[in-house]
């Protein structure tokens, strides 16, 4: 696939320029490429995707007088793009195969969580998050949220990013992925225990790496 | 309510509006328990982090 080429011969309107920011314009692919293929584990499929939300940005290119406005609107466009795609796409895997993942889940992971009588175990008890801008907006701490979002099972970081990343409602994705709302909310409380603890362990227990 | 039964009603409160039953229950238990109020705490802060992931994405 090339990359979006402006067509020449036309006469180039007045805010065509956004798009000769060579810099700016690949550095907004790579953003949104890697934004599609969190959700959409397929490149070719996030590839197009990525492709379709920049054409549709080029055929509207008088709105945007600033960079900024044009990429508020082509993240918009690719989100639904996302939601359009997990819409369709058909889960060949069972949905228990997509549950493993390199750590513990499941209902190992609420054992491991709790005692039996349902009480945090002592070593598992959340401990006390820094104040949330404590790095929120450091470059290290999305690495290790990217890091923490990709060790879900593909299941959890699936459900949780429709719900969270995508905001649909949970109505709408049991719909799609034909789940009972009993399951989706089970799923989503694992994939926020993993994900809690991932974040606990990695980034606000962990050293300070100054 | 002990902490298992909390926590997966907490995670739920951000899905679904709970009823006044588990509302009472839920405040009951975290007003005791301060592992459950921070899990509280930081589902609703997993939310945030995830909402500025998506801003930071247009952003970087």
């Amino acid at each position: 696939m090339t990359n979006a080429s402006t067509s020449p011969g036309s006469s180039p309107s007045p805010n065509m320029g956004v798009f000769f920011d060579v810099e700016f314009t690949q550095e907004l692919r790579q953003q949104m490429l890697k934004f599609a293929l969190l959700q959409v584990r397929d490149e070719q499929l996030a590839e197009d995707a990525v492709q379709e939300a920049m054409i549709s940005a080029y055929q509207n290119i008088d709105r945007f007088a600033r960079q900024a406005a044009l990429k508020t609107w082509v993240f918009s466009i690719l989100k639904n793009k996302v939601i359009d795609l997990l819409r369709k796409e058909k889960r060949h895997t069972a949905a228990s195969q997509l549950e493993e993942g390199p750590n513990i889940n499941g209902e190992a992971l609420i054992d491991a969580l709790f005692t039996e009588n349902g009480h945090w175990q002592k070593s598992e008890r959340p401990r006390k998050w820094d104040d949330p801008d404590h790095g929120v907006e450091n470059e290290h701490f999305w690495r290790v949220f990217d890091a923490c979002l990709n060790a879900l099972p593909e299941k959890y970081g699936r459900l949780f990013m429709m719900r969270e990343f995508l905001e649909m409602e949970t109505s709408e994705i049991c719909y799609n992925e034909e789940l009972t709302i009993t399951n989706l909310n089970v799923t989503l409380y694992r994939a926020r225990l993993r994900l809690r603890e991932c974040l606990e362990d990695n980034w606000y227990a962990a050293e300070p790496t100054s | 309510m002990n902490c298992k039964q909390a926590t997966q009603l907490l995670s739920e409160k951000l899905d679904r509006p709970l009823n006044a039953k588990e509302k009472v229950s839920l405040g009951v238990h975290t007003t005791i328990c301060v592992s459950c109020r921070r899990f509280s705490h930081q589902v609703e802060e997993l939310r945030t982090i995830s909402k500025r992931y998506v801003e930071e994405s247009k952003s970087e």
